[in-house]
């Protein structure tokens, strides 16, 4: 029982002092803020503690299984290896530490990411199709954003990039700003109901 | 008729093949089509054009080696920027897989500049829990980190002497493939009234025009195109002042793109030329 009370005790007496602390610019709300910062850190930095130890628990366990052993042992492994890099020959340019990681880790998230390029094109020509007036606009929207984006576009004619940038302004601001406010007002409703006791699924269980 | 029918049923290895060509003729022979430079760029560059020696910008390395190609030039181009304008930079790092990034770039720049660490510039590395580190940069930088990403404390680097919080931050850029200039916006903006800009990539940048229009970033820096305009600005800079021009990778990379985007471009009138047509031949 207590499991559950004290956790909603604690969520419910800051949500509630750090929503009224906002709003009084009071010394003594003012050292309660620089308090709760502190503790955040020390919070945060507990938190990749936790996250290390949880990911070498999944992996060792992993590694008795045959069909993900091999993934997971390189995980651990790459992980000791960089972290005992690190800690015993130093993370300065031009020390091992950095040198892995120019040299692998760079290549390897960079490589993975371009690919992209090469599958959007892909899919463009094969799904992109004009079936609807919705798809037709998205197309004529898309076709002018790609043309007035690139310097071409420009000399082609300066009022293509003009219409590019007019999309962004416009259309698309509106759009998004209203997918900002519905997301707002969301957080706001879900915060007041994790603070008040009625979502409670952050609990787990 | 049979032409088109060919062309809108292309194998995909060879879409995948003349989008490599693409990209990998102009970076070997570029195109050198001129940059037109747009608002929000300009307003970055002007911003730092016009700080007096001896401010502070601080830049947030809040992407990884995954966005490399369109946001580490924009991270180059500022930080050349910067130090040429005698601009003191504060790196930090709120995407732990960025970090070894933020090293290589303060490292080379300087280097081009002669810039001495501590006094010219600091790396502070990377610190969890991006929210507090934003609001505890506000009271006070010497908390949150006390010590530099190599282990100095920060109390006995010059330059951090008179840095302690925002107050003395003319202008934070975030650099990232993310929503964290958005929260950048949230937390230092919003509660501190401190400046913010951002370099993203193209395909975030549509997300942070709200952003730009409302005044909550002074400019921006949106894809490889806004990493090409920043760094042909810095490289006019840097000739006019007698510097060596560096290699122009946004630029060189922009060019890639244009082809690129024209292919795309031509794919989809193919595909939809295909489509149209086997429309007409069921009817």
């Amino acid at each position: 029982m207590l499991q559950r009370k004290i956790p909603l005790f604690i969520v419910f007496l800051m949500g509630f002092l750090m929503t009224v602390q906002f709003y009084i610019p009071h010394p003594v709300s003012q050292t309660l803020y620089k308090y709760v910062l502190d503790w955040m850190n020390g919070v945060a930095s507990m938190a990749i503690v936790l996250a290390v130890g949880s990911l070498i628990m999944h992996h060792w366990r992993r590694l008795k299984k045959p069909e993900f052993a091999l993934y997971s042992a390189v995980t651990l492994v790459s992980l000791f290896f960089m972290a005992i890099l690190g800690f015993f020959f130093g993370i300065r340019e031009g020390s091992l530490f950095q040198k892995m990681f120019e040299n692998v880790q760079i290549p390897l998230q960079a490589t993975m990411f371009s690919l992209l390029a090469f599958y959007m094109a892909s899919a463009a020509y094969r799904a992109f199709r004009a079936r609807n007036l919705e798809a037709t606009l998205l197309l004529l929207s898309a076709f002018i954003l790609m043309i007035g984006i690139i310097p071409l576009g420009y000399y082609i004619h300066p009022r293509i990039s003009d219409f590019a940038l007019w999309i962004l302004n416009v259309p698309n601001l509106a759009a998004k700003r209203g997918i900002m406010i519905g997301v707002g007002l969301g957080m706001m409703a879900t915060s007041l109901k994790i603070i008040l006791g009625i979502e409670r699924n952050w609990l787990g269980g | 008729m049979k032409i088109i029918r060919i062309l809108s049923t292309l194998d995909r290895r060879i879409i995948f093949l003349l989008v490599g060509l693409g990209i990998l003729i102009p970076l070997l022979k570029p195109l050198g089509i001129p940059e037109n430079i747009t608002p929000p760029v300009r307003d970055v560059y002007q911003f730092i054009d016009t700080l007096p020696p001896g401010s502070a910008i601080l830049l947030s390395v809040d992407y990884d080696a995954s966005v490399l190609p369109e946001v580490h030039p924009m991270f180059l181009s500022i930080l050349r920027h910067a130090m040429l304008r005698k601009v003191k930079v504060i790196g930090i790092a709120l995407n732990p897989a960025g970090v070894g990034l933020g090293v290589q770039a303060f490292d080379r720049i300087s280097k081009e500049f002669g810039k001495k660490y501590g006094e010219d510039y600091v790396y502070l590395g990377f610190k969890p829990n991006m929210a507090a580190t934003m609001l505890g940069l506000g009271e006070e930088i010497h908390k949150v980190f006390p010590t530099d990403y190599y282990g100095i404390p920060l109390d006995s680097l010059p330059m951090m002497k008179e840095i302690h919080s925002y107050r003395d931050i003319a202008l934070v850029i975030s650099f990232s493939g993310a929503n964290i200039p958005a929260l950048w916006v949230s937390y230092a903006y919003s509660r501190y009234g401190q400046k913010v800009a951002a370099g993203v990539t193209a395909v975030m940048a549509a997300d942070y025009y709200p952003f730009l229009q409302t005044g909550q970033f002074i400019g921006m820096l949106g894809g490889m195109k806004g990493a090409a305009e920043y760094e042909d600005l810095v490289n006019r800079l840097l000739q006019k002042k007698g510097y060596r021009k560096p290699m122009p990778f946004a630029i060189k990379g922009m060019d890639s793109i244009t082809v690129v985007h024209l292919l795309i471009i031509l794919f989809i009138i193919l595909g939809n030329l295909g489509y149209f047509l086997q429309k007409k031949e069921v009817k």
